[in-house]
Order: C-alpha cells, then structure tokens, then sequence
C-alpha cells in the first residue's frame, strides 16, 4: 500500500524533463451555446492529454460528459484551466468529498 | 455476519468484490453493496430486532458488517417525538419529530461512521479519514479514538473554533487547509487517491458508510408501530441520506416487516445551496453544481453525489418534492422547534422545519397523515447562527433591581393589553 499509485507517475517528457503524470477523472458541464462547442476535441488536440469518455447525456440546454483524462498533471492542470475558462463546469467525477 | 456478497455499479450494473473501493472502473458510476435478501429473510423478524440491542445495531442483518466487531459509542434508536406543538401551529394533526441530535456526537454521522470504522478495521486499515466541516469531523474523530485508530480530519482553516474543538477533543489530527471550498474538496480527493492505506470514510469506504444511514428509515418505522409514515422531510446535502431512508423503509417493505411503503419524500434544502431543489423545479434529474453561500453549512454540497439517485426517488414516490428555504426562515426554524418542542437543533434542523412550514403551507399534508421530520444535529453546534436571539436583560444584584425589570415586563404587557 505504501507504493507510488498508478495514477501518479513519473514520466521523461519530449523535452527530456521529468513531469509527474496523472489520470484525472472529471466531469464537466455545459450550458448553452457550450454544448455546440467541440471542447473535448480542442482538449485533447490543444494540449497534450488522451481523454477518454466513460459517460455522457446532452439536452438541448445543459449537458455533462464523465471522462478520464491521461497525461502530465500540469498540461491537465492546463487544460482543466481553459475549459474553466471557457465556462464549463469542472468537478470531481464522485460529488463533493467534503462533508457537513 | 454480514449478508453481502459483492459490490455493484449502480450505473452499469458490473459486480466487484468486497474492498475497499467506491467507483466502476469501466463507467465511473457509484458503488453499492449488494445482500442476499433470501439470506437475510431466513434470518430477520420483528422479534429478533424487539429482542437486539437498543442500538443502531439491532438491525445488523441488513447492514454491510459484522456486528460482533461494532465500533459502536452507543448510537441509534434515538427518539421518535409526537410534536403536538408544533403540530397545531403548522396545521398537522400526526407530526413527528425523528430527533437524531441525540447521538454520541450530537449528529446523525454517527450511524454511518460506526459502519465505516467497523468496516474499515474487517479491511485491515488503521487510518481513519474525512474532510469536513463539522459534523462528520466529529464523528469520525470520536469513532477513532474507541477504535484505537490513527485518524486525520481535514477541515477548512475558517472553520468555528467550536466545531474545531468538538473534533480535536478526541485526539486525531486535525489538517486546518487554506482555501476555499473547492481547494479542500480537491485537495482531499487528490490525498485520498494518493494514500489507499487510508480509510477516507465518505471516499474509499462510501458504499458501506452510506449503508449506516439506512437505520434511521428502519427505526422510524419500527417507532411508528411497523409502519412507514406517509410523509418524511428529510434535509439533503449528498442526497445520500434521502436515497437511504427510503431504501432502508423498502427493504423492510420487501422482507415483509411492513406494508409497502407509500411515504412522500420530501427533500430540504437552503437557498444559498440548492442543487437539488433547482433540478427537481426544473424537472430535471441532474444537476447544476453550485457554490455554496447558506448558514447551513452541513448541508453546504454544492455537487452532490447522490442528487441524481435522490431525484429519482421523487419521481418513484409520487407526490414527493424538494424545496429550500432562505437562511431567515431557516433561522426562524430553529426558533420555532425549540419553543414549541424543547428542541435545540442546527441549522440543517431549521432548513427542515422551514421546508416543513412551507409545505403545510401549500396544503401538502392531509388530516391524518403521519408526517416526520428528520432532525439531524444538535443547535449547540452552529451556535454563532442564533446568536443574535440572545437578549438577556441585565440587572444589578439587587432585589430592587430585579424589580425593577418586573415592572417593566407588567408596563409592556399593559400596554399590549389595552393596544
């Protein structure tokens, strides 16, 4: 138990750096004009992680994709930080973990 | 012994084994745990739970542990009050009140702790873990400390120092996190990825801690002379202790030890954390996440886990709705059911008898339906929300002074009495 988890490793990137690697569950939400937006494709070509859907629903006003995201935790980080920015919702694939 | 056999996706429906994990792996869905009902129906009656412990443990045959082991501080059958006080002045003849302040740490997180910490100590672990912000801090300390285990809470460095102390009184230690809501939350999810020797009681154990909530629909019923009410308001913040009611009044249902249940769910929450309510308004059965900004700060989730299971529900038990309330009726609520009742509680209690009042209101309740309002944490412990109720009236230590005061009581009454 005490081994480094599989979700955490250490990777040489192209530059020959060593960037900590991460898989990341998340959900995200769309309202709006978002859900016409193509914003899983530009993540996974904008920055360099593998996203993977695992589940999804989409109305014609809100929508919610479950999916994992491979790849350094700083270019998740990054890319996380764009589609915030955008205005997706990001969270936690599990809810709030955090209780009263 | 515990009549389980394996865990389940409540989303896909893939089976694991028994451990300590919470999440599909194939579709990211939660896990439940699954029972041999036939098991447990050979097993179960009205008399061996009359005869079992006057505990939450009476009903281990339906709980996801063995109970020989119980890490139990003496949780559960807690009162089932008839509030005929407050019953006449919201217009409902059957009220209840489910008091579940009573518990040892004044919370009903004790029930679902003492089935994770027991659980977790079947695993093998001796780590104890939350995040909270209060109540479940609390419990988890407390349920750690009998268990001898080594227990870490993480809390919000603005937490009050009331609820601080009311966790680190039982020796665990505590992790006070800069930053907001979202920075603990993702924190302590990041931490519990990282350290899989640790039971994170709401995270890793989640299918057997939920599993806890359950007794409180099993002795309402029990309490209620075998039988599920026909209205229970219910405060949601996961929406996992809504879900678990209503599982547990079914699973009595479906063991024949009681009618089919036709209870109306009815969620509350507060306006300033309010998924749920949002979704169910909107007809919707997911929901829009949102950051909290309410005084009820145990029901402060403003992603909720179980919010779509608990929308279901609503749908499955016709009648059933979710509201909220803003924090001056919440307030109000907690007024209301200490000077009718004699019962001091929280401000998740006062988001419930606000919601309460509100469905009397709309004409909800029809004469003669038994109506229970689940009360789940004790007032002193958000004390700093009714502060400003106190009003002593000063006086020097004198006869003359004294009287003085009781004159002015009579003036003020005069005057009343002849305006």
């Amino acid at each position: 138990m005490s081994e480094v988890p599989a979700a955490r490793r250490g990777q040489i990137n192209r530059r020959g750096v060593c960037t900590q690697v991460a898989v990341r569950r998340v959900r995200l939400t769309f309202e709006g004009d978002l859900i016409t937006d193509p914003v899983i494709y530009q993540l996974g070509k904008d920055f360099n992680i593998v996203t993977n859907i695992r589940r999804a629903e989409v109305h014609a006003d809100v929508g919610w994709v479950v999916l994992e995201l491979d790849g350094a935790e700083a270019e998740i980080d990054m890319a996380l930080a764009w589609a915030a920015g955008k205005g997706v919702r990001v969270d936690l694939v599990t809810g709030d973990v955090i209780e009263g | 012994m515990a009549y389980t056999s394996s865990l389940h996706c409540r989303e896909c429906g893939n089976e694991y084994p028994i451990a300590p994990s919470h999440v599909c792996e194939w579709c990211f869905g939660p896990l439940e745990v699954t029972y041999d009902y036939d098991a447990i129906s050979r097993s179960i009656s009205r008399e061996k739970i009359k005869d079992g412990p006057l505990s939450m443990w009476r009903y281990a045959d339906l709980l996801p542990v063995s109970a020989d082991n119980a890490v139990d501080i003496g949780t559960g059958m807690t009162p089932l009050l008839k509030a005929d006080n407050l019953g006449r002045e919201l217009g409902i003849d059957q009220l209840w009140i489910k008091n579940d302040a009573v518990n040892p740490t004044y919370s009903f997180k004790d029930r679902v702790v003492s089935v994770a910490v027991t659980k977790a100590l079947e695993f093998g672990f001796d780590t104890l873990a939350c995040a909270s912000t209060g109540n479940l801090a609390g419990a988890v300390a407390a349920h750690g400390a009998k268990a001898n285990m080594r227990t870490l809470v993480f809390i919000p460095s603005d937490l009050e120092a009331g609820k601080v102390i009311g966790a680190a009184i039982y020796g665990p230690t505590v992790v006070a996190v800069d930053g907001n809501y979202d920075d603990v939350n993702r924190l302590c999810s990041e931490l519990a990825d990282a350290n899989e020797s640790w039971a994170f009681v709401n995270i890793n154990m989640r299918p057997y801690y939920s599993e806890g909530s359950k007794t409180l629909g099993y002795e309402v019923a029990e309490q209620l002379g075998w039988k599920a009410p026909d209205h229970a308001v219910v405060p949601i913040a996961s929406g996992s202790l809504f879900t678990k009611i209503w599982k547990g009044m079914n699973e009595f249902a479906s063991l024949g030890l009681i009618d089919d249940v036709r209870t109306k769910m009815h969620g509350a929450q507060a306006d300033g954390c309010s998924p749920v309510a949002q979704a169910f308004a909107d007809n919707q059965l997911h929901v829009k996440p949102v950051v909290p900004n309410t005084i009820a700060k145990s029901l402060a989730i403003g992603n909720p886990a179980d919010a779509y299971y608990t929308l279901k529900i609503t749908r499955e038990a016709e009648g059933s709705t979710v509201g909220s309330t803003p924090d001056p009726e919440i307030i109000e609520g907690i007024k209301l059911l200490a000077q009718t009742e004699g019962i001091f509680t929280e401000t998740a209690g006062g988001v419930v008898i606000s919601n309460l009042k509100k469905l009397a209101r709309a004409g909800r309740f029809q004469k003669g339906e038994s109506v229970v309002a689940f009360i789940t944490g004790n007032g002193l412990k958000t004390i700093e929300a009714v502060a400003q109720e106190a009003h002593p009236i000063n006086i020097k230590a004198t006869v003359s002074s004294f009287e003085e005061f009781v004159q002015l009581e009579s003036r003020v009454g005069t005057k009343a009495a002849s305006s």
